[in-house]
Order: C-alpha cells, then structure tokens, then sequence
C-alpha cells in the first residue's frame, strides 16, 4: 500500500471528524508538523482535542488552529506563548488540561504501546494528583495516568523513505515519535522522502509501522528565541 | 548579600565531576557559566539532548536546536538527541543527579511550589513537576525575599505546588539552607549578611 501522498490536503482526506482527538508533535515551535496543521485549518473540521506540548504562537503553529476556534481543548504542558489561546481560556471558549510534560509524553508513549495505564510520582500532592487513584508501592506514593489513544497523530520528521521509516534532525525530535505512536492514523511530514533502501536501517528513529501516510514539502521552521554569543575578536 | 551570579557561583559548588544535571530558567542557567575547570559535566535540556552546548554565533541559529527555554543553542562533541519520553525517562528514573531550579516558595518540609499565582496568567508546569519527582537531589535558587520584602522561605507553601517534600538545598542571596528534620539548617551567610538578618527575612523553622 502507497503511504507517499501528494499533499497535506490529500493526506488528510478521510481522516478528520468533529470531535476528535489528535496528538501532535513538537516542542515550542521546533519539529511542529506545519503543513498538516494548515490541512487542518484549511478542512474546517471542529470541535477539536488536541494534546500536544505547547500550543503554538499567535498566527503560527497550532497557534492557527486557535484563531479559527477549532479547538475546543488543549492537553499540554506550558501555553505561554500565545495570546489568543489565553484569551480564549480565559474567556471560557477553550479547556485546558494540564499535564506535566513527562507524564504527557508518557501517556503518548504508553497509549502507542497498548498501555493503558501507569504509576508515577510527578505530581503527587500537587493539584494534578486530584481524583486520581493513588497507590503506593515500596513506601512510595504514585498515580495513575492514562494512556492517550489519539484519533490521528500529526508529527514532523526530517527524512522518510517511502516506507516510512523516519530520521528526525537534533531538538526536533522530541514529542514526534510518541505523538506518532499513539495515533490510530499517523500522518508524518517530511523536508525530504528519500528512496526506499538508502537510509542506513541501523539508523532510523521511527519504524515507519507507525506511519500511515507521508507527505514532503517547505518548511518555515521558525525559530521562537533567537539567542546568539558574540564571536572572540 | 549575592546577586544572581554570586548566587549561581555557590550554586556551581554543588556540581561534582561526571554529574549529569538539568538547570531550569532564569539564575539556574547562570549556573553553566561557573562549572569549575577541568570539571566535567553535562547539562541536559528536558526537550531531547544531553551535552548542551553555548548560544552559537550569530548567524549559526538552527531551528532544530533548542533548549527547554526555546532559545538556539550549541551541541557538543558528547551531545546525544532523543524523544521526550525517553527524555523524562531518565528524569523519572533517577539518571539525572540534580536539578537547579528556581522558585517562588519554598517550605521547610522541602515543598515547592514554582509554577503557578492564582489569579495571574497560568503558562503551566511544562517539566518541573517531573523534574523535582525524579532527580537525584533539588537545588532551588532564589531571591529570601519577595518585592514587597516577604519571606520566601516559609512553614508552609501558600501556593499551587510543584512536588511535597523534594527540595534538598536553597541558595538565596543571603545565604545557604539545607532541608533537614524538623526544619531548615543554616549552611552558609552570604557576604556581609547576619545571622539576625537571614533569620528576620525567613518565615521557616530554623533549626
């Protein structure tokens, strides 16, 4: 079966319901799926959950899910950057769900691996334990977090080959192989689909069995915090 | 009394060599800049890398690296890449020995709360919460006091917190508290700081 399409429009054909929940990869805005989140945008699908780390910037990353109101609820661990996510929220228009960014990227992690449930310290007698089961094991006390089954997984990586199989680039790995993992479908962006064959097996990153459909193009790849050191005279 | 780099400066003694160590935003990063020389240690950014690197010259910005704090950095000969949840993994599993961090308060049952003000713009925990669940040892950097001149350091947190009895160390600028039974103990004055003084600034018990 051919997993190579020719756009983020014609990947997404078929894929998208009101209502549904898709996990996203990124960090900030390094290794954000750009072109799909447009597709997203541009299908006027609604009433989204969307788990991802952050939640883009104004105008730019998942940032332009928000200005169009398709999302009804974030699940992310820090959404400082973007103003008009925190009017919506703030308004009321937008839930939020916090999540610790270990635990959501666990929770990606275990729902990809069949894993429905775990136990971890992080939160424990803070408000994100609240209404969760508690279990203590050696003297310890945990919580239960569930895994997250996400409807579509959209994610970035740098090159595929035509099966898939996927090499992300430095920092811009981050949440895309467990966003990839967890998704009933998982559609990959690449900057570059590399014939079948050429990447060294011992090197890939992501076993494209996680990835369902795969498309090439631009990216912007904007940089959020442009920091620099003077060069020695 | 310290100011920020003085207070990082104290916070670098903390470091051993070989230590693998993650530092939060704010001071906490002024740390790298005091690691002792012919000390080898490695920072990791909670994003995906271990072996951090400086700010890279102008020109040399690569979108695809960045620190926790999005800001473009630098990798190094030993710098390894790698997802998030194997990120968190070794935070959870106890890999990385200690975190520097800042706060907003701090118990004297080690609670920390640094994350979020009632009231005020919430941004969210991002990795804090794992972080100070999973080290090896919490070193928190901070100003005693707030602006309006209030104790920091108190019986009990009044804010959402963070993690319940993590904290092992507190640098301020007036001096060194370490977490112990029944309260904190006094470790170290800053410069030109009285004893009468700390103790006028901390709410805590100081045993």
């Amino acid at each position: 079966m051919k997993k190579v399409y020719g756009s983020a429009k014609e990947a997404l054909d078929g894929v998208l319901f009101d209502g549904m929940l898709i996990a996203s990869g990124g960090f900030g805005l390094c290794g954000i799926p750009e072109l799909l989140i447009e597709g997203i945008v541009e299908s006027g699908v609604k009433d989204l959950t969307v788990a991802s780390n952050n939640a883009g910037i104004d105008g730019f990353g998942l940032g332009k899910l928000l200005a169009t109101r398709q999302v009804k609820k974030m699940m992310s661990s820090y959404v400082g950057e973007n103003a008009e996510f925190m009017r919506q929220y703030l308004s009321g228009e937008l839930e939020l769900e916090f999540n610790p960014q270990g635990t959501l990227a666990e929770r990606m992690r275990a729902g990809g691996a069949g894993i429905p449930g775990f136990y971890t310290k992080t939160g424990v007698g803070t408000v994100i334990a609240e209404g969760k089961e508690h279990k203590d094991f050696d003297g310890q006390t945990y919580i239960l977090e569930r895994g997250i089954f996400a409807d579509l997984s959209i994610v970035k990586a740098w090159k595929a080959d035509e099966t898939g199989n996927a090499v992300f680039r430095k920092t811009a790995r981050n949440f895309n192989p467990p966003a990839a993992m967890c998704g009933k479908v998982c559609i990959m962006e690449v900057e570059e689909i590399v014939p079948t064959g050429s990447l060294d097996p011992d090197t890939i990153h992501l076993p494209g069995i996680y990835v369902h459909r795969l498309i090439q193009g631009e990216h912007e790849k904007r940089i959020e915090q442009r920091t620099t050191r003077p060069r020695a005279a | 009394m310290w100011d920020r780099n003085q207070m990082a400066a104290r916070a670098a003694q903390e470091l051993r060599d070989g230590m693998y160590v993650n530092l939060g935003i704010g001071i906490p990063t002024l740390v790298s800049n005091y690691i002792p020389e012919g000390m080898t240690v490695t920072l990791q950014s909670e994003n995906g890398m271990l072996g951090m690197g400086p700010f890279p010259y102008e020109g040399e910005e690569d979108p695809d690296l960045i620190n926790a704090g999005k800001q473009t950095i630098t990798e190094l000969p030993h710098t390894a890449y790698f997802d998030s949840a194997t990120s968190f993994g070794m935070i959870r599993g106890g890999k990385i020995a200690m975190a520097i961090l800042g706060a907003m308060e701090v118990s004297e049952k080690g609670d920390l709360a640094n994350w979020m003000i009632p009231g005020k713009l919430v941004k969210g925990m991002g990795g804090a919460m794992d972080l100070v669940a999973g080290v090896g040892r919490v070193v928190v950097v901070m100003d005693h006091t707030n602006k309006h001149g209030e104790s920091k350091v108190l019986k009990d947190c009044t804010l959402p917190l963070t993690g319940t009895g993590v904290v092992d160390l507190i640098i301020t600028n007036l001096g060194v508290l370490e977490v112990v039974e029944g309260g904190l103990k006094l470790l170290e004055l800053a410069d030109g700081v009285t004893e009468a003084e700390l103790r006028a600034a901390t709410e805590a018990t100081l045993v």
